[in-house]
């Protein structure tokens, strides 16, 4: 055995020797910018920065990073392209399974699926990334645009999604978020917050999308969310119809909405301008009014949002042409033809289970300090039939919620 | 991505110049330090006969159900350092294997005709080593992967073959290979046989998404539990390899669990639909792995009901839905997500995410004939 593996290490050094010779032979100039992205991303290693250059590099097949601690940095948003168009294999544009990852200015065009998703992970940073589907809303665009998932220490800042058919910014399952001064336009969500506990959303511009800011939960999931504050966020005109894929949680998202709350709980909405969005500014719903409550895929599952506090939002316009045929019913029952709902809709569901004494416990209600607001119960539970203006259920106040610290200097 | 065909063109011209220095050898040469250029250098095979001869302790092995990888054939080989003590085999997890340890698959397709490119949809004959390989000249061989256990882990490896088929050079950045598949009607399709990067070898082999450790995932007793013909004699794997002083099997092997044969007519629908979705989705669908995101567990564990996917809600599947409600509705396999998953080629929405192209009509077949059977009702609102 030795003597074979004397044999075989002298094998291997003629053959080395035959190899480094061959390398020397090869040019330069056969590496393309993508192949050396590829080499890269394969090569990383802890506190490596990747700087990708200007241009359009094109890919055939996903790119995929597993090294913590990797910094990817282009040159801008709109001039470092990652473009997919040409994919053909690999479910994302770039998937991230690392911790304490940072992606900045660059661009990544046209994945055939999600554009960039990091799955699992601590202490992440996206930055001045642009997501786009180049063709505009599509329901063959890729489902989303910059989606962390099971990830903690999250920052989506000043980042640009555009034409997802799902959501543009989708935090799902994660902890301690930040999404702040991004813009979303012409998705079917614009930002999503999903199963996610403690996340800031504000300084945003949500328009053009069929929702604009989204905060849901949806089950047989490992973590419901909660703790989410949206704030100073301007949200005006989601009125592009719903491209999204039938069967999927958007899918069920009426074209105009602005902000809505489905099935999750301490959700603080204030100091937001609002406006234009066609069926309601801000939506409070339950998974009863998306389609699935008798399906056993929510029998361990809290279906009701619960501790909303709605306050201090600006509201203009919206509400006068309701993409659901409950809501528009509505609108002409209660406010005549020409007519538009109130600002806030609340689909009506809620948790007799938790009652006391007739009524929700403090905490657990839907509250409105909002000025002269208007709000309409569409009253689900009776079939949508007799729903009701009353604002009187609405006036209280909840403890405000902390921010979000991430203990970034 | 031209660039990298030209790169490889020449990497393969190489090999097949470097073939001429150096000598055939048959014996195993692991690498615990770097990943050497050439295939030869680790001595699994000799093809130098025009024929694939496995070197003395090149040990190959098959799985009661395999991935299914565009209809590809694979030739998989274990190699244990000589000398080294057992391992202990358990029910769930892969053993612990030494270091040092050359874990192969090699990718390959019967030929259709002389047309470099052209390959036969034919069935990879299970438990025994495939007569084919006797005869070079009938096959077209993809690439080799291999799993090496150094002293920090598994460490994946990846060879591609040359157009002479006298050797396998190192790849990390993969490719794509245009393929035509040829059927039994003479029936053609194109597609594009994708070589993983190396990156891309955790998609599958770091099922666990937290430690994000790479594993094999085939060299587990329920797996292996199954018979294979070695020189003409038919033995349960786990024996042979317990026989061979690789494996300490705990109690006896009947104690350890058994997938079963996809396509065996003599086993329930269940067991074989369960099998299939074991060995071809639960590296990610597991409760820890990747997929976890999901919700969808597709593990043999995996109870029956919402974590299996009846009636449960999509939760990020995008155009994977395929306009559907739930990934398993009962009693109607084309209104399951499950189904559409499989039978759909588009790269943003097909299962798995990795290793196909193409979809395998038979295996898609099976679950919408298991689908059909499950009784029951998803009730929307």
């Amino acid at each position: 055995m030795r003597v074979t593996t004397a044999l075989m290490a002298s094998t291997c050094l003629v053959l080395a020797s035959c190899g480094q010779s061959a390398d020397q032979d090869t040019p330069e100039a056969a590496i393309s910018a993508e192949q050396t992205l590829m080499t890269q991303l394969i090569d990383a290693q802890p506190g490596d920065v990747i700087e990708i250059p200007e241009g359009t590099l094109k890919f055939d097949r996903g790119l995929s990073l597993t090294v913590d601690g990797v910094t990817l940095r282009g040159q801008g948003m709109d001039k470092s392209v990652l473009s997919f168009a040409d994919q053909i294999a690999g479910a994302e544009g770039l998937l991230v399974t690392a911790s304490d990852f940072t992606i900045e200015d660059l661009a990544i065009e046209d994945a055939k699926g999600d554009a960039l998703k990091i799955n699992e992970g601590d202490n992440i940073t996206i930055r001045r990334v642009r997501t786009e589907w180049t063709n505009g809303p599509s329901q063959d665009n890729g489902a989303y645009g910059i989606y962390p998932v099971q990830t903690t220490n999250v920052l989506v800042e000043e980042n640009v999604a555009i034409g997802a058919s799902d959501a543009g910014v989708y935090v799902g399952q994660s902890r301690d978020v930040i999404v702040r001064n991004n813009r979303a336009e012409y998705n079917v969500a614009g930002i999503e917050i999903e199963n996610t506990v403690g996340a800031d959303v504000y300084d945003n511009i949500a328009t053009n999308n069929t929702g604009g800011i989204l905060v849901f939960n949806m089950p047989q999931l490992q973590q419901e969310g909660r703790v989410t504050r949206v704030y100073d966020n301007q949200v005006f005109a989601n009125n592009t119809g719903n491209f999204g894929h039938p069967g999927t949680p958007v899918a069920s998202v009426p074209a105009g909405t602005g902000i809505i709350v489905n099935s999750n709980d301490d959700v603080e909405i204030f100091n937001n301008e609002i406006s234009d969005n066609k069926t309601g500014n801000i939506i409070i719903s339950s998974l009863f009014s998306t389609g699935y409550s008798e399906s056993s895929a929510s029998e361990s599952f809290d279906p009701y949002p619960e501790g909303i506090f709605i306050y201090g939002n600006t509201f203009s316009g919206g509400g006068d042409d309701p993409d659901t045929d409950e809501l528009a019913l509505a609108r002409v029952m209660l406010f005549g033809t020409d007519g538009r709902l109130p600002d806030i809709i609340w689909d009506g569901f809620y948790d007799e289970g938790k009652q006391v004494d007739g009524e929700m416990p403090a905490a657990l209600r839907i509250c409105i300090d909002n000025g002269e607001v208007g709000v309409l119960n569409a009253n689900g539970p009776s079939g949508y039939t007799q729903p009701s203006t009353d604002v009187s259920a609405f006036q209280c106040e909840l403890d405000k919620l902390p921010a979000v610290d991430l203990g970034r200097s | 991505m031209r660039p990298v065909h030209a790169c490889l063109a020449l990497f393969g011209w190489l090999a097949a110049s470097l073939t001429a220095c150096a000598p055939a050898s048959t014996s195993v040469s692991t690498h615990l330090e770097s990943d050497p250029q050439l295939l030869s250098e680790w001595g699994l095979f000799d093809v130098s006969g025009g024929t694939l001869e496995l070197s003395e302790g090149v040990i190959p092995y098959d799985l009661s159900s395999p991935l299914f990888t565009d209809y590809a054939h694979k030739l998989r080989t274990l190699w244990v350092p000589e000398g080294a003590s057992a391992v202990d085999l358990n029910a769930g997890s892969a053993p612990d294997l030494p270091v040092g340890t050359v874990i192969s698959k090699t990718f390959y397709y019967p030929k259709a005709g002389d047309t470099s490119g052209r390959v036969s949809k034919a069935p990879d004959p299970l438990g025994q080593l495939n007569p084919v390989l006797a005869d070079l000249s009938q096959v077209q061989i993809m690439e080799t992967r291999l799993l090496v256990r150094r002293e920090q882990g598994w460490a994946p490896v990846s060879y591609v073959w040359n157009d002479a088929q006298t050797d396998a050079v190192l790849t990390r950045i993969g490719d794509a290979q245009a393929l035509t598949l040829v059927d039994g009607q003479g029936e053609e399709t194109d597609f594009a046989y994708i070589v993983p990067d190396i990156n891309q070898c955790s998609g599958c082999h770091a099922p666990n998404n937290t430690t994000r450790e790479i594993e094999p995932l085939g060299v587990r007793a329920r797996h292996l539990n199954k018979s294979y013909t070695h020189d003409g004699t038919a033995t349960n794997q786990l024996e042979y390899l317990r026989d061979k002083g690789i494996l300490t099997v705990p109690g006896s092997v009947t104690a350890m669990p058994a997938n079963v044969n996809w396509e065996d007519p003599g086993q329930s629908l269940e067991a074989r639909a369960r099998s299939y979705l074991d060995i071809n989705c639960s590296h990610c669908h597991n409760p820890v792995g990747p997929a976890d995101t999901s919700g969808l567990d597709l593990t043999m564990d995996a109870d029956f009901g919402p974590a299996l996917g009846v009636c449960k809600l999509p939760i990020a599947a995008g155009s994977g839905t395929g306009g559907r409600a739930f990934s398993i509705v009962p009693g109607e396999p084309d209104a399951s997500i499950l189904l559409y998953r499989l039978e759909t080629t588009k790269p943003g929405a097909m299962m798995p995410e990795l290793g196909r192209a193409l979809s395998h009509a038979e295996g898609a077949a099976l679950i919408r004939a298991w689908i059909a059977e499950i009784d029951g009702t998803c009730a929307p609102a």
